[in-house]
């Protein structure tokens, strides 16, 4: 606080040299003194620590963008080969403020599954958005103004930014047991009390797959019981859906819970991104559906999410829904890139393997399964967040303090490394 | 639809929805919670376009949204951006998440472009600037901003001005009011009246100003106005919010049109401005702009950018790559710079040309009216003065699409089409 009180001070106090000499002065106190830093973004500010560290072994297990054996981004074959075909052939007009229309349609069928029902009967509401992010934003809103006094129920733990997204659409959030630190897996029987005891048509946030951060998903069985759950009380689902692809390596089976939940007549809500599948990060693609129960609802709920889009950005960039839109719409294309996607799976499920492998070989009194078990990108390996700080300040190994690691950063280069580090800060500490 | 009923609660076989009664025991049955969702009337402005594209009629005219059309009326990439996007596309960079404040380049191609790149805030380093999504995701990350540091501070903004700045505001829970503008006798500026509802205003309110090409009427404020404005800010404790979306398009000189941001900040007012790309560089669909702000100091302008920042995340994470690099890469080399300036006088050339060619030909064929606004007003648009009906009788009649307010986009006419719009217009204004 003091340190507050003295930088709003000094920004006051300024000598007059910091103002060009040739400006009469108004403000010599600033009008925005009483602003304050903003804290750290978590996962942003990982990548930022490994930037500025000059260790030339450094290791950076931060954000969960996708690596190659070497380290390096990778740029999906099938995206460069898109990107070819597109690239000065289009004008660049606004896109509708729903967005590209193809872009839109291939979104939705690679969602809810080509012959999706709800998709025949016209009953899907959906704008192309700003990634993920973009598309839980949008949910936020809307939920925010046609469902006002529901709650964002939201599982604990899940990635740090949907805390802030649901509290800058100021909506009301609440929490649900997902993770049980003595398993490493799911706590199914919180989960479904915290179901049962929300209130009526509340509205539940579902990681359809490669739970960030824990990597631990529902089974295909667990998944059905929840659906029930949440149809007895009476609550929307709202599916956030950013690695398909990523989990198991298969399109279809990633999306499988919100098949179920379809199947079981939800009328849910999705977010898809296209940041990790096609590798299209930077390029902010990504869709917000929600499933109507007829065309005239569909139409309706369109249009208002469209008015909730145009006072925040009037419509999406349109290269990125070009490349998607030529990759899901072209035979060979959309087969290379399930080849690629399935690839990049793999090489995250060999890492894994291999990391587990190590641990148990140096003779961590730890257990290591968890590594194994969890699934996605990520992999929550229960260390704390002094063994995290440890990491950073003598390995220079960086990653979220909740002790969350992309797999996507491992290599077969690196692994043994990471290995031989995380024994050392754990080794003698209690699980 | 059948509904088909199962005594075991835990089945579900349908889609229609009933209302679930938990004293019941009776199965849930699905039904979307927003069967009352109404349906939203179209975006007034781009609903235009959607009209116009739906009309069958041969010679139908768009003067709807503010996009750029050539002499043939087709859009318009400009050659410099196909030059960057080959660069780019050959250089087969990566695709990876830009920082939350977005592509460095730009960032320094972005405030070097508003400022001139040796003026002094730079140097201090007192410039918070934040890569966007064009003009309107700058605008709205800057209200944001607005509700959560300037809480209780009314924005003030132009009657009329753009329709979506009031959406923008208003659904940051931002408290907005008018600013008299528009005087519909001369057809020019109200400066008196502008005035004095700035004096009017609370100490430390918000002035939403257009830093050039005002839309949508296309009047600007001269120098010696846009100075006495700088002066009442300063009176008022006011906090200017340039909107910059046409720099370039009103001299066709982008270093002369930010004269009216510079004026202020050199006077040394703290200053918060939207950019935008999408109508100078021809970038509209890729989303680029800035919200930039000059303040007092280098430490308030890293707070303040990391507020920008936290706004940004919950929004969008981090702006989309493509259109900045294609910014930077031109602001940033010489010679491509050099290649904009020439293509950005050509448009802002070709619309002085079919402004003065409209004038003349109303002229010709209503000489009573004083058409001298279509000539005076700058930018992409005119204020034609035409009224609701008259509107309507332009796009009814004559196919000719606009928005309600009268508003035309110059951008949108060529040579061949102005005498069909002078005897469109002068129809509406005599007969209906």
């Amino acid at each position: 606080m003091t340190a507050l009180v003295i930088r709003a001070l000094s920004s006051i106090i300024q000598p007059r040299t910091a103002f060009p000499a040739a400006a009469s002065f108004s403000t010599a106190s600033t009008r925005f003194s009483h602003v304050p830093e903003a804290p750290r973004d978590p996962i942003l500010g990982v990548t930022e620590k490994f930037i500025a560290d000059k260790n030339p072994l450094k290791i950076n297990l931060g954000v969960g963008a996708y690596r190659d054996d070497d380290g390096r981004p990778f740029v999906l074959p099938s995206v460069r080969e898109a990107e070819r075909r597109v690239t000065g052939s289009h004008f660049m007009e606004y896109l509708p403020i729903g967005g590209l229309k193809d872009f839109n349609i291939e979104s939705v069928k690679l969602a809810f599954g080509d012959h999706a029902e709800v998709i025949k009967h016209g009953q899907v509401a959906v704008v192309q958005s700003l990634s993920g992010t973009g598309s839980c934003r949008l949910m936020a809103e809307f939920q925010a103004r046609f469902m006002p006094n529901s709650k964002i129920y939201i599982p604990v733990p899940t990635w740090s930014n949907h805390h802030n997204i649901w509290k800058d659409a100021r909506v009301e959030q609440a929490s649900y047991r997902y993770y049980l630190p003595q398993t490493r897996g799911l706590d199914m029987d919180g989960f479904l009390e915290d179901i049962k005891n929300a209130p009526r048509g509340s509205v539940f946030m579902l990681h359809a797959c490669a739970h960030n951060p824990t990597g631990v998903d529902p089974s295909l069985d667990q998944w059905k019981v929840i659906s029930k759950a949440m149809l007895e009380g009476g609550h929307f689902p709202f599916f956030d859906m950013a690695y398909q692809g990523f989990a198991s390596g298969d399109c279809d089976a990633d999306a499988a819970a919100i098949r179920i939940f379809l199947a079981d007549g939800h009328r849910l809500g999705c977010s898809q991104s296209y940041a990790k599948n096609m590798g299209l990060y930077g390029q902010r693609v990504g869709a917000f559906s929600i499933v109507c129960d007829n065309p005239k609802e569909a139409v309706a709920v369109e249009s208002q999410m469209k008015a909730i889009a145009r006072p925040m950005y009037s419509n999406p960039p349109l290269h990125g829904a070009l490349l998607v839109s030529k990759i899901l719409q072209d035979k060979g294309l959309k087969s290379m890139w399930f080849t690629e996607v399935k690839g990049m799976a793999d090489r995250i499920m060999l890492v894994r393997a291999l990391l587990r492998q190590k641990l148990e070989g140096l003779g961590s009194q730890w257990q290591w399964n968890h590594v194994t078990d969890q699934i996605g990108m990520f992999a929550y390996t229960g260390m704390t967040p002094e063994m995290v700080d440890r990491l950073a300040s003598e390995y220079s190994i960086y990653m979220t303090r909740n002790g969350r690691i992309s797999m996507a950063g491992v290599n077969t280069k690196n692994v043994d490394a990471l290995a031989v580090a995380m024994h050392a800060v754990t080794s003698g500490q209690k699980q | 639809m059948k509904l088909q009923l199962n005594s075991s609660p835990r089945v579900c076989s349908t889609r229609n929805g009933i209302s679930h009664n938990p004293s019941m025991r009776v199965p849930v049955l699905r039904s979307s919670p927003f069967e009352q969702v109404e349906l939203q009337a179209p975006d007034p402005i781009l609903g235009v376009s959607e009209a116009f594209k739906a009309s069958k009629e041969p010679n139908k005219l768009n003067l709807g949204v503010g996009a750029y059309r050539t002499e043939e009326l087709k859009p318009y990439v400009l050659d410099v951006v196909r030059k960057a996007e080959k660069k780019i596309f050959e250089a087969k960079e990566n695709k990876e998440y830009l920082p939350i404040e977005g592509l460095d380049a730009f960032r320094k191609a972005t405030v070097d472009l508003l400022l001139g790149p040796s003026h002094p805030a730079i140097k201090e380093a007192r410039v918070a600037a934040l890569q966007s999504l064009s003009g309107t995701g700058s605008l709205r990350v800057g209200a944001g901003f607005i509700s959560r540091f300037l809480k209780g501070r009314t924005v003030y903004i132009s009657n009329p001005t753009w329709g979506n700045h009031r959406n923008i505001f208003g659904d940051e829970g931002v408290k907005w009011e008018y600013y008299r503008y528009y005087d519909p006798e001369t057809v020019g500026l109200d400066f008196k009246g502008m005035m004095e509802d700035i004096s009017a205003a609370p100490d430390g309110s918000i002035i939403l100003l257009h830093g050039c090409a005002h839309n949508p009427t296309g009047i600007d404020p001269n120098p010696e106005q846009w100075s006495q404005i700088a002066d009442l800010c300063i009176k008022k404790k006011h906090i200017p919010f340039f909107d910059v979306a046409y720099q370039g398009f009103a001299t066709g000189s982008l270093d002369a049109d930010a004269a009216a941001p510079r004026l202020f900040v050199d006077k040394g007012l703290e200053v918060m401005v939207s950019q935008s790309y999408s109508k100078n560089l021809g970038l509209y669909g890729e989303r680029v702009g800035a919200m930039v702000m000059i303040v007092g100091s280098k430490d308030v302008a890293e707070r303040v950018l990391s507020q920008l920042k936290r706004i940004a995340r919950a929004m969008y994470s981090n702006p989309p790559t493509y259109g900045a690099r294609i910014a930077a890469e031109i602001v940033n080399d010489a010679d491509m710079f050099g290649e904009w300036k020439t293509e950005m006088a050509g448009m802002a050339g070709r619309i002085n040309r079919v402004r003065g060619e409209l004038r003349a030909a109303l002229e010709s064929k209503y000489p009573g009216k004083d058409w001298s606004f279509v000539t005076s007003q700058i930018g992409m648009f005119s204020f034609t003065g035409l009224s609701p009906a008259q509107v309507d009788n332009m796009t009814k009649k004559w196919h000719i699409y606009m928005t309600k307010d009268g508003r035309i986009s110059l951008a949108g006419l060529n040579s061949a089409k102005v005498g069909y719009l002078a005897d469109a217009m002068v129809d509406s204004f005599k007969n209906s």
